[in-house]
């Protein structure tokens, strides 16, 4: 039994994404190889071999596989899938967008995002934005796995010694292209990986008004974050929405300010350790899952909060 | 050019859905349904194509239950030109879906599929990708901007850290974001309109497809309820707490 789990890389820097799911296929058994598929990614490998846990980095290296184009990288999976009994993703966008993609071709269910490992062949995951947790059972021979990367702790990304095999590179699939990228500029922390994360909703009220939160932000070294409200009036950038079909964050500490708590977001920050809700409506549905409530006007309080950290 | 939109009948995403106490499933009894929010984007984008006259004919699908035929009225109600319902009591799981959408694309020979990102009942992501993949067609998932321009469509797609434009061959499939469009209100006349569109029924037997489920769900449980919070009087005293008794500051 040895278990494949796919790199999430930028052609740089191994993204830590992939130790949680390194940590999560160690509760499967087996040996871990990781696949790094790219273009000019030998430092990937490099990084991916240090990895606490891995046996072995399998590197896929041409021009056609550097920007992770499914068509590509789910034929390059599928070219060393072979011998695996589990294959791995995290469930990070360009992980969900892949995975179903190979476990079709293999003709077997994929499982998504999961939170637990209970065995070799049986998984937690939430279900109907998280207000249910299913146990599921795989009777596949090969189980295609997503994982929620904040429900498994990070593996160690120096200690490990694993050796780097090239491996062949599939031939250019030709269906699609690469055109463009928009990176939105943050210099943060990473939204998934904070510790912090301060988020505001429709109670902003203005795009100028969410820069209320970075004073507050900047203090607790947190990651801005929004709801869909917020995101869907245009006061935040669409890849900093925490809820089902946004990000899935568990820091230490999450601020919810001007968020009512609707079950979309609540999907996707309800792990949080500590949740702190400011909202001037007393019976907003945020304050039923926050630790600490703060009925107050967030046009006062935040500025106040700030200067008391 | 021909478009299929698959659409899945799902809780009403505003309902806060119960576990049964068997613990064997959700307690759907009962509950408001409606189309999955993600593929009524998916029908009003179709529907802007055929409006822009770049689609010729909207053909929405569903799999499942009889009662499946309303959430399909609703996309005919939308835009959708006909629909077809692939009938079966049996419990469907995304490889099976796809499997029958295959041979519905196959059949109806579309150029274009255009499915949500994923269901809010079961979450997983899945339908869009494994139906290209059997299909060997390009993906084009989490789409927030559709440009058909000739054999190619140009899609932005959300992705973790911005945005990115990708070229696919058509035929190909879409998946949705939520801010791929805003979908419009059904009017009264075209929901009369609906009801005399046609509406075929089919089944997975027909299709040649094997529908049983690979994934067996052994329980269904309550997320871990979180302890009950308190309300705090002003600024100090939460930055007292989280200090003094969180210790998260």
């Amino acid at each position: 039994m040895t278990t494949l789990v796919i790199a999430e890389h930028d052609n740089k820097q191994l993204k830590p994404a992939t130790l949680n799911a390194v940590a999560a296929a160690q509760k499967m058994g087996g040996d871990i190889h990781i696949l790094v598929a790219g273009s000019g990614a030998q430092d990937v490998a490099a990084q991916a071999a240090k990895a606490v846990g891995v046996a072995s980095v399998l590197l896929a290296d041409a021009a056609h596989l550097q920007d992770g184009l499914a068509e590509n990288v789910a034929e390059q999976v599928l070219a060393v899938a072979g011998d695996y009994s589990h294959i791995v993703f995290p469930a990070t966008a360009s992980g969900k967008n892949v995975a179903p993609r190979v476990a079709a071709k293999l003709d077997v269910a994929q499982i998504s995002d999961i939170t637990a490992v209970d065995s070799a062949d049986t998984f937690e995951r939430p279900i109907y934005a998280g207000n249910a947790i299913a146990i599921v059972q795989s009777s596949d021979e090969k189980k295609v796995i997503t994982v929620r990367v904040t429900s498994f702790d990070a593996v160690a990304a120096e200690g490990g010694n694993a050796e780097v095999k090239t491996v062949d590179a599939v031939a250019d699939s030709g269906l699609s292209s690469f055109v463009g990228r928009e990176v939105a500029k943050n210099d943060r922390p990473e939204l998934t990986a904070a510790t912090v994360v301060v988020s505001g909703g429709r109670g902003m009220g203005s795009a100028e008004n969410f820069k209320l939160l970075e004073p507050l932000a900047d203090k607790l070294g947190a990651a801005l974050g929004a709801s869909r409200a917020a995101v869907d009036a245009g006061f935040a950038p669409n890849d900093w929405q925490v809820g089902q079909t946004g990000k899935i964050v568990a820091p230490q500490l999450y601020v919810a300010i001007g968020i009512s708590g609707a079950i979309q977001h609540l999907a996707g920050m309800k792990d949080s350790k500590v949740i702190v809700a400011v909202n001037k409506d007393p019976e907003a549905p945020i304050f039923g899952v926050a630790d600490y409530g703060l009925v107050a006007d967030l046009f006062t309080a935040v500025p106040e909060l700030e200067k008391a950290i | 050019m021909k478009v299929l939109v698959p659409v899945k009948r799902v809780v009403d995403y505003n309902v806060k859905v119960r576990v049964k106490s068997d613990q064997s499933g959700v307690d759907i009894a009962n509950v408001k349904m409606s189309m999955n929010p993600f593929d009524e984007i998916a029908v009003e984008e179709a529907t802007r194509l055929k409006e822009a006259g770049t689609a010729t004919e909207i053909i929405a699908v569903s799999c499942g239950v009889a009662q499946c035929q309303e959430t399909l009225r609703t996309a005919m109600a939308i835009g959708a030109d006909r629909a077809a319902l692939v009938q079966t009591d049996v419990e469907l799981q995304p490889l099976a879906v796809a499997k029958l959408l295959k041979a519905v694309a196959e059949k109806e020979q579309v150029n274009l599929v255009i499915l949500g990102k994923q269901a809010i009942d079961d979450d997983a992501n899945q339908t869009g990708q494994m139906l290209a993949a059997l299909l060997g067609w390009p993906q084009a998932t989490f789409a927030s901007k559709v440009v058909i321009e000739g054999e190619n469509a140009k899609v932005t797609r959300e992705v973790d850290g911005g945005l990115e434009t990708i070229s696919v061959k058509l035929p190909a499939i879409i998946t949705t974001d939520l801010r791929l469009n805003e979908p419009r209100y059904v009017t009264l006349p075209n929901i009369m309109k609906a009801k005399k569109k046609q509406l075929d029924t089919l089944t997975p037997e027909e299709l040649g497809v094997d529908v049983t489920p690979r994934i067996k769900t052994l329980k269904v449980s309550e997320p871990p309820s979180r302890k009950a919070g308190i309300k705090v009087a002003d600024v100090a005293a939460l930055v007292d707490k989280l200090k003094n008794e969180a210790k998260v500051i």
